[in-house]
Parts: C-alpha cells; sequence; structure tokens
C-alpha cells in the first residue's frame, strides 16, 4: 500500500519526464473518462443511490451527463485551447513575436465534496488533464460507495502513472496537505477552505475554492406564479436541496408569497405526489448527522410551517418543507441550509430585498424572478454574486462557456469548460525579440540624456491610438 | 479604531456608495492619475534620487513612461473591458442572454516593493481603478522618500476616500492585514508572501502575488555576443541589479565565457564610465543591510570585473564573477544586486536540467539566433516569462500577462489582465418565464422516456458554424412544436 509521498513522487515524476505534455496523452486520457462513465452507469447509479438516495433522473442528469459533456466539449476544442495565443506588437516591437503560451502547472489535488461526489471531483479533473497536469484526487469519505468505485474505477482507466485517487478523512487530508502541491481545488465549506488556504500558504499554492452560502431567490413584480413556482420547487428539492447553488430562501411581498404558496404545493405534488415519502424521485439526506442539524433547524425556527415538516430518521427522510413567517435572526437564516427547507421572508420593497442580501456575505448564485426585465436588471446591477440567473435555478452551471466559481465567502476562481483548463493553467507570456533596431535600442542605454529621453517619450505617445501600448525602454 | 482600520472602513464606505462603479468616474480617476504622473515628474524624480539614486531621466524611463502606456490604454479600452462578454450557448438556452460580466470586487490592498516603487506600486493599482475598485495603496516603506511622495501628493489628484494611501513598516502592515479585503496584491519576495496568504486565509481573500526567484540567463554559442552581452549588462545593472527580473545568472560554454567578460566590460565603461561610483547614471543598493548582504554573497567566488564598493555610499561596481559554482553562496539566493556569475554549461540541454532543478523563477532570457533551439528551451523550462534575445522588455508589452508560477508568484497584471484580475467574471443567465413546455421533461415524477429527452436536450453542447446554426435552429423549432403538442396539455 502505498503512502501518500509516494503516490506524490510518482507522479511528480511523471510529470516531470513529459508523459502528460502532448496533446494525443490528454486526449487518450480524456477518451478513458468517457469509457468510464460509458462502461459503468448501472454501478454509478448504485452508488449514488446508497449515498444519497439519488434517484437515477438526477444521477444522469447531474453526475454522469454534465460531465460527460464538458469531457467532449475539452475534447472538440483542446488543440485550439492548447495553442499560443499571439498578441499584438507595436511600433518598436513590430520585428517581435510576443505570444501566450497555457502552460501546465505540474501536480495538482482535486478535493470533493460529498453532494454531488463524480461531478464535484471529475469536473475539474478534465480541466486538470486538459491543461497537461498530473493529479491527486481526494473524494469525499462521506459519500462512502462512491469514493470506494472511484478508487477503482479510476486507477482502471486512466495512466495510474499520472493520476492517483487518495481516500480517507480529516487526518488523511490533513497529511496531504502538509505535502507540496502546484495547485489545490477544493469544494466544500468555508470553515475548511481556510484550513486548506493555510496549508496552501506554506508552499505558496495557488488555490481555487469552490464553496456555498445563502443563495437567495427574489420572487418581485409582475410574473407567471406557475412557471415559477415549478422552476424554483424543482430547483430547490433538487438531490433533496443539498445542491451550493440551491435557492436557500425566498424573498417576497406577502402578497406574492400569498399567491405563490398555493402554485408551490401544486408543483410539490405533482412532483412527487401526495407522499413524497413514497416518491422515487425525492433523495435522502446524506448522514445521520446532517439529518438530525436539518431537523434540529427546524424545531429552532420559530416559522410556521406551512407544507411538509415531516421526517423519518431511519431512512434520513425530510419532507420537502416550506416555511413562512421567517425573520433575519431565525435559525434558518444563520446558516447554509443545504436541505429541503424552504424559508421565505416578506419585504416591502424591492430596495428592501436588494438591501438584506447586500448586507450578507456574496452568494455563490443569486436568483431573481419576474416578467419585469427591469426588476431583474435592478437586482443584476445592485448585487454582487458568483453567478446570476434569472427565473430559473441551478441551469446556469450546466453551460460550459460561462465560468463556475464563487466571489468573497462564496469562493475563488472558477472552472467548467475552457475556465477549467485555464485554471489549470499557467499563462506564460513569451517574447521573442529581434536581433535588429540596436539602433532604437540605443535610446535606453545609459549614458541617458535628454535628447534619448524626448525621443523615446515620443515614441509611447505615438502608440496612443490603434496600437497595443508599449512603452519602449 | 486604529489609523489603518480607518482608512479600510472609510474606503469601504466609499466603494458601497457605488461612486467607483460607474465608468466615468473611474476614467475620470485614471486622468488624473495620468495628471499627476506629468505634473509632478520633478517630486518624483527627487524622491526616486534620494531613494535609489536614481538618474533624472531613470524616472521616465523606469517608472512612469510604462505608467502612462498603462494608463492610456485602460482610458481607450475600458468600455470594452467592462462591456459584457456573450458566450456560446446550448439548444435550450438558445433564446436566452447568456454572457460574462466583469464587476468589481469591492476594497483592494495593494502592497508595492521599493525597486521600482512607482510601477509596482501604481502599475497594480491602475488595474484596481479600472475594475471599479477602491484600493487602499501600502507603498514599500523601505523606499520611504517616495513613500512620502505617494502619501502627500496622491490625495490631491486622486479621490482620497476611494484611493487612500497608508504608509508605515512591519506593524502598520500587520495592522493593515488584519483587515477584511477582497483582494491583496503583493510584490516583493516569498518570506512575506507567505506571511501575506495566511492573513488572506482568515477571510477567504484571494491574492496576487509578484514575487521573484533567480532569473536564468542562457547565452547560446550561436548569437550575435556583441549585441546580447550589450542588452544584458543593460538589463542586469539597471537599478543596480535590483530588479526582480533582472538576469540573475549567465548560463553559457566554457569556452565562451571569456569573450562574455570582455563584451560585458567593455558596455560597463560605455554605460557607466571608468568610474561607475562617480557617474551619475549608475545608482546605489538601497540600504546598508542590502549591501552587507550582497558583500557576504561575494565569497567565495572569483571576481572578473568590477568588486569594488564603498559602504559609506551603499556603492558597489558592476560586477561579474567567472567560474561559479552552483553551490557558491552568490547562487543560494535572489541575488538583487550589480553582482553577475556566470556558470559553465556544455549544452543547452545541461542548462534546462539546471533550470529545471531549481525553482521556477519568474523570467528566463534566451539569447540565440537559433529560433529553434529558443522553443524548445521555451517547452522545456517553466517560468513565469520568457523573453529571448534582450532582458527585461516583456515587461512593457501590455498585452502580455505579466507574472509568476510557483515559487515566482500567482495572478499576473498588465494591460486587460489587470483589469480582468482584480474584477469578478459573474456568470449571468437571463431567462424568461416563457417556454415552461419545455421544461417537463426535467420535472418529476422522472420516466424513461423524459429522461430521453433530457439527454438530449438539456446539457448537450453543440458548436455551431454558420451554416449549422440554421440548420439547428429549424430542427429545433420543429422539436419545439413537437415537445409542446405532447407535454403542454397536462
Amino acid at each position: 500500500m502505498e503512502s501518500q509521498k509516494q503516490v506524490l513522487e510518482r507522479l511528480r515524476a511523471a510529470f516531470r519526464s513529459g508523459v502528460t505534455l502532448p496533446v494525443h496523452f490528454r486526449l487518450t486520457q480524456l477518451e478513458a473518462m468517457m469509457s468510464l462513465f460509458e462502461d459503468n452507469e448501472n454501478q454509478i447509479l448504485e452508488a449514488l443511490h446508497e449515498d444519497l438516495a439519488k434517484p437515477k433522473f438526477e444521477t444522469v442528469l447531474s453526475e454522469i451527463e454534465i460531465v460527460v459533456n464538458d469531457i467532449c466539449y475539452a475534447i472538440s476544442n483542446l488543440q485550439t485551447w492548447m495553442q499560443p495565443t499571439y498578441v499584438g506588437t507595436n511600433l518598436a516591437t513590430k520585428l517581435d513575436d510576443c505570444f501566450v503560451r497555457s502552460e501546465p502547472l505540474g501536480v495538482v489535488l482535486i478535493i470533493g465534496a460529498w453532494n454531488y461526489p463524480l461531478h464535484l471531483i471529475l469536473l475539474p479533473l478534465i480541466g486538470a488533464i486538459a491543461a497537461g497536469n498530473c493529479a491527486i484526487l481526494k473524494p469525499s469519505e462521506i459519500s462512502r460507495a462512491t469514493e470506494k468505485l472511484l478508487a477503482e474505477l479510476i486507477p482502471k482507466y486512466l495512466s495510474q502513472e499520472c493520476y492517483a485517487v487518495v481516500c480517507g478523512g480529516a487526518e488523511e487530508t490533513k497529511t496531504l496537505l502538509e505535502n507540496r502541491f502546484d495547485h489545490i481545488f477544493y469544494t466544500g465549506s468555508q470553515s475548511v477552505a481556510r484550513c486548506i488556504l493555510l496549508a496552501a500558504a506554506v508552499h505558496l499554492t495557488p488555490v481555487t475554492l469552490e464553496l456555498g452560502g445563502k443563495c437567495p431567490c427574489l420572487i418581485y413584480g409582475r410574473l407567471d406564479m406557475k412557471a415559477a413556482a415549478k422552476r424554483l420547487v424543482w430547483a430547490k428539492f433538487f438531490n433533496t436541496g443539498q445542491s451550493c447553488v440551491a435557492p436557500d430562501y425566498v424573498l417576497c411581498t406577502t402578497e406574492t408569497r400569498d399567491a405563490l404558496l398555493p402554485f408551490i404545493k401544486e408543483a410539490l405534488e405533482s412532483f412527487y405526489g401526495s407522499d413524497p415519502q413514497q416518491s422515487p424521485d425525492l433523495g435522502r439526506i446524506v448522514t445521520d448527522r446532517h439529518w438530525d442539524r436539518l431537523v434540529e433547524l427546524l424545531k429552532k425556527s420559530e416559522g410556521k410551517i406551512v407544507i411538509g415538516g415531516e421526517s423519518d430518521k431511519k431512512t434520513k427522510y425530510i419532507a420537502p418543507t416550506v416555511i413562512v413567517d421567517v425573520i433575519e435572526s431565525d435559525a434558518l437564516m444563520q446558516e447554509e441550509i443545504f436541505g429541503p427547507i424552504l424559508p421565505i421572508l416578506t419585504i416591502k420593497s424591492l430596495d428592501e430585498a436588494i438591501n438584506f442580501v447586500n448586507e450578507r456575505e456574496k452568494p455563490l448564485a443569486l436568483y431573481a424572478f419576474s416578467d419585469e426585465s427591469q426588476v431583474v436588471t435592478t437586482v443584476l446591477e445592485r448585487t454582487s454574486s458568483g453567478g446570476f440567473c434569472s427565473n430559473d435555478g441551478i441551469v446556469h452551471m450546466s453551460l460550459p462557456g460561462l465560468p463556475f466559481g464563487g466571489v468573497g465567502a462564496s469562493g475563488m476562481g472558477n472552472y467548467h469548460g475552457r475556465w477549467g483548463f485555464e485554471t489549470f493553467s499557467h499563462k506564460r507570456g513569451c517574447m521573442m525579440r529581434s536581433w535588429l533596431l540596436e539602433c532604437v535600442n540605443v535610446l535606453r542605454y545609459p549614458p541617458y540624456n535628454e535628447s534619448n529621453l524626448s525621443w523615446l517619450r515620443w515614441a509611447t505617445t505615438a502608440k496612443k491610438k490603434g496600437w497595443a501600448a508599449c512603452s519602449v525602454m | 479604531m486604529s489609523r489603518e482600520q480607518k482608512a479600510v472602513d472609510r474606503a469601504r464606505k466609499a466603494f458601497l456608495t457605488g461612486r467607483s462603479k460607474s465608468l466615468e468616474y473611474r476614467i475620470a480617476q485614471l486622468k488624473n492619475l495620468l495628471r499627476f504622473v506629468r505634473e509632478r515628474q520633478t517630486e518624483i524624480s527627487e524622491g526616486l534620487r534620494k531613494d535609489l539614486r536614481r538618474s533624472e531621466c531613470g524616472t521616465p524611463l523606469y517608472e512612469t513612461l510604462g505608467l502612462e502606456s498603462e494608463i492610456n490604454l485602460a482610458v481607450r479600452d475600458l468600455k470594452q473591458w467592462a462591456a459584457p462578454r456573450p458566450v456560446s450557448k446550448s439548444m435550450m438556452t438558445i433564446s436566452d442572454q447568456v454572457y460574462i460580466q466583469p464587476e468589481p470586487l469591492g476594497v483592494v490592498l495593494v502592497i508595492g516593493a521599493w525597486n521600482y516603487p512607482w510601477a509596482v506600486t501604481i502599475g497594480p493599482l491602475i488595474g484596481a481603478i479600472a475594475a471599479g475598485n477602491a484600493a487602499v495603496i501600502k507603498p514599500s516603506e523601505v523606499s520611504s522618500h517616495t513613500s512620502k511622495v505617494m502619501e502627500d501628493l496622491l490625495p490631491l489628484y486622486l479621490d482620497k476616500e476611494l484611493y487612500p494611501v497608508v504608509t508605515g513598516g512591519v506593524t502598520e502592515t500587520q495592522e493593515l492585514l488584519k483587515q477584511r479585503f477582497d483582494h491583496i496584491f503583493y510584490t516583493g519576495n516569498g518570506t512575506v508572501a507567505k506571511i501575506i496568504m495566511e492573513a488572506a486565509a482568515k477571510h477567504l481573500t484571494p491574492t496576487t502575488l509578484e514575487l521573484g526567484g533567480k532569473s536564468p540567463c542562457y547565452i547560446d554559442n550561436n548569437c550575435d555576443l556583441s549585441v546580447a552581452c550589450r542588452r544584458i549588462a543593460w538589463g542586469k545593472y539597471s537599478n543596480c541589479g535590483q530588479t526582480c527580473i533582472a538576469p540573475d545568472y549567465i548560463l553559457c560554454d566554457p569556452s565562451m565565457q571569456d569573450r562574455v567578460i570582455e563584451e560585458i566590460k567593455k558596455n560597463i565603461k560605455e554605460f557607466y564610465t571608468e568610474d561607475p561610483q562617480k557617474c551619475p547614471d549608475y545608482g546605489r543598493i538601497i540600504n546598508q543591510r542590502h549591501f552587507k548582504r550582497l558583500m557576504g554573497l561575494l565569497e567565495g567566488s572569483t571576481i572578473a570585473v568590477g568588486g569594488e564598493n564603498e559602504e559609506s555610499e551603499c556603492y558597489i561596481a558592476p560586477t561579474v564573477l567567472r567560474d561559479v559554482k552552483p553551490d557558491a553562496k552568490v547562487m543560494q539566493e535572489e541575488i538583487f544586486g550589480p553582482l553577475l556569475p556566470i556558470l559553465t554549461v556544455s549544452s543547452a540541454d545541461e542548462a534546462i536540467k539546471f533550470i529545471n532543478q531549481r525553482e521556477r523563477p519568474l523570467a528566463f532570457y534566451i539569447f540565440s539566433s537559433d529560433n529553434k533551439l529558443i522553443k524548445r528551451m521555451i517547452a522545456e523550462t517553466s517560468s513565469g516569462g520568457v523573453l529571448a534575445n534582450d532582458c527585461l522588455m516583456h515587461f512593457s508589452v501590455t498585452s502580455l500577462p505579466f507574472g509568476g508560477v510557483g515559487n515566482s508568484g500567482m495572478g499576473h497584471y498588465h494591460g486587460k489582465y489587470g483589469f480582468d484580475n482584480l474584477s469578478h467574471l459573474r456568470s449571468c443567465l437571463i431567462k424568461q418565464l416563457k417556454m415552461e413546455g419545455m421544461n417537463k421533461m426535467r420535472y418529476p415524477p422522472h420516466t424513461e422516456d423524459k429522461l430521453g429527452w433530457a439527454r438530449f436536450f438539456i446539457l448537450k453542447h453543440v458548436d455551431f458554424g454558420s451554416l449549422g446554426r440554421m440548420a439547428l435552429l429549424a430542427l429545433m423549432a420543429v422539436f419545439v412544436a413537437v415537445i409542446l403538442q405532447r407535454y403542454f396539455t397536462n
């Protein structure tokens, strides 16, 4: 059984050998990842069901298809991404070549989370492989079945020289972090993120943090209640509310709330039937600990449960629950819910809603539902968040062209599509100067004099319009 | 409340008023900054002269011309940089707006260095202002006269609340680092950088670290040696070698060493006369501590050129060391002074191996007339940036990202990179509540049928060619009609 250090040394040696550099190698690895999904769909469905009682539909969409999609995207675009980008030169550097190369960082560490255990560890891996790195994967030990599956399948499909899975809990992760990596990619909570940053500081390692927070959902103005309710309910109770981009709470006026509630109820019934516990399409809470946490929140809350509220410890079941009359100081508003509980807070105006949001940490996602485009624009312009989606939830994550990441307390850095490739690359500025034009260089050499300086000044200011600015030294 | 806390607090309050959001405001501030740089050349020069014995011409050449260039670029291109950036859509989002909106981060901390105090303190500030942030400016206390000029004069040109200058030493910096920032931009050394990252961890603050390292300079047998040595001598001895991207040491074939030494000696004389100590164009070491450090580095190595020094003046002559061994004192740390060691290697491969055994430098210099060799050396090494056949110049190309990798730093700036680095690129998906029929396939109760549709529709990303786009749109219209018919009726 290899020690962590041995694994790391092996990967570092592989990286140094240059094996991950050629495009052919990277494509082969990405194709192998694709085969991993194609050959093992049933096992994946089983593992996710064991960990989270995830319905097949959700597993297919949010664990398989989204990753496979990104693999395809990377495979089709890799050659382009890997090309050096030639950049503009100016008068003094016309005979020179200036370009930016995207180069691998080295050996990277990807730490996954338990709520989308396959997606959150393999999607970053796509970017790491595409960029030419070696990678250590540390899946979440909480989603045990998926952890086991990854440990089994990754060495089977991907190059064992270059990619390894390291399993374990907090202790093993802590030890792992004592090593030097060239990038650490972490998805999870803010408290652990701080430890990761501290560990990274020791080696000056750059870090990407995909965290969470309370994603507000503002519902305001004129709107199609039925459609809004359906989308809200879908986004909230997908994966039993255990999504970093789930709408955490709703802000709306009393009138909107009262008009919306019957539609929410209707949507829930149409999705999960009159007894959601019997529905195969509703997942379960991941662990007893989290179930306890959520039930405790419900107990402590001073709001009024209008839908749901039932729970069953044995099956880690919590009914889709909607609570109204929730105020700022409520227990439900003190932490990211990460469960099937939807508090509705009422506000009197859009300004009040926006101020409420802005008084809090920047969320990973911010949602605004309205048929009035002015409302959407106002919310967008006056707030800040990792991402923004109007009139729907979660789906902005599925577009590979959009960078997925947080800001402030919700994280730093981003990925998906080309952004993943860039995250795991170093952009190296390269300039190849010509041997000619030494006569121009004369202007910069000592002994300095005013005459040379004024020529240089002239050469610089002439470049204001139409040229990439560059100071001639 | 401490002075530092007050400054940060005020900057945050000023940011929250939203006045830095408008492009007009940002451009006005940038233009004020430009005016400052142009109107106050005398004060700026005077400060630099006292701090670094920088000559009069050295001010624009090494500090302010570059800033003017960056400011002009930002003013010219800001509208474009700050505009929404549309991205490719999927089939399901074809009628939606999908774009990235650059937004300010909030309050940025810019910690400058002493070697090019204007370039590395105001340079990042340009990006911060352009991106719409507030910025607390902490100039290096080591270049104390320049620091004073910044403290006294910047507030006369820039918004005092949004861009305060906070001067001070270690204690004041530590107090600043206790505050919460939305980004910390630091230029300096690795030791302090680690402390900064640790402080940033507390608030989950992202950082840009522009550090240094030993930037190698490889001279190939096949090159115009006289031009090469001229450019190297300029790159090395400007600012007395106190440049984060100065060529730190030379790697060349043993047969070249004597000629390299001769050429560099010749250029030193041309640039700085027979007696550099008396030449106004030759600088000084910043302080006694660094002077002593540099003198210590000479131990155990053979001086081929220079070596003269005078402690009272912090003067060290432009110096070349020959036949230097890898374990020599001068090879154990970034030199940051006018000592140029030459190590001999028998081939480009040996040079590559030597470089790769060490920490990744901020810059890598290759002098060769063989472009193939240059490209190979680039491909087989890693560094912040690369410059072939010259020194330092890549710093001034605003379309190239300037930054390190590994020990030489993280993040980059200059030009648009400076803007993006201090912005949040917010993903935006603007949907309507219409076309609800389409969503039916994703709602429970789940069926195999719906799953099939969803698999095909929801996530598939297709690269649209212009003709393909037409065809696909037509096809999509058909599908939409079918779906709406099949699913819309409850």
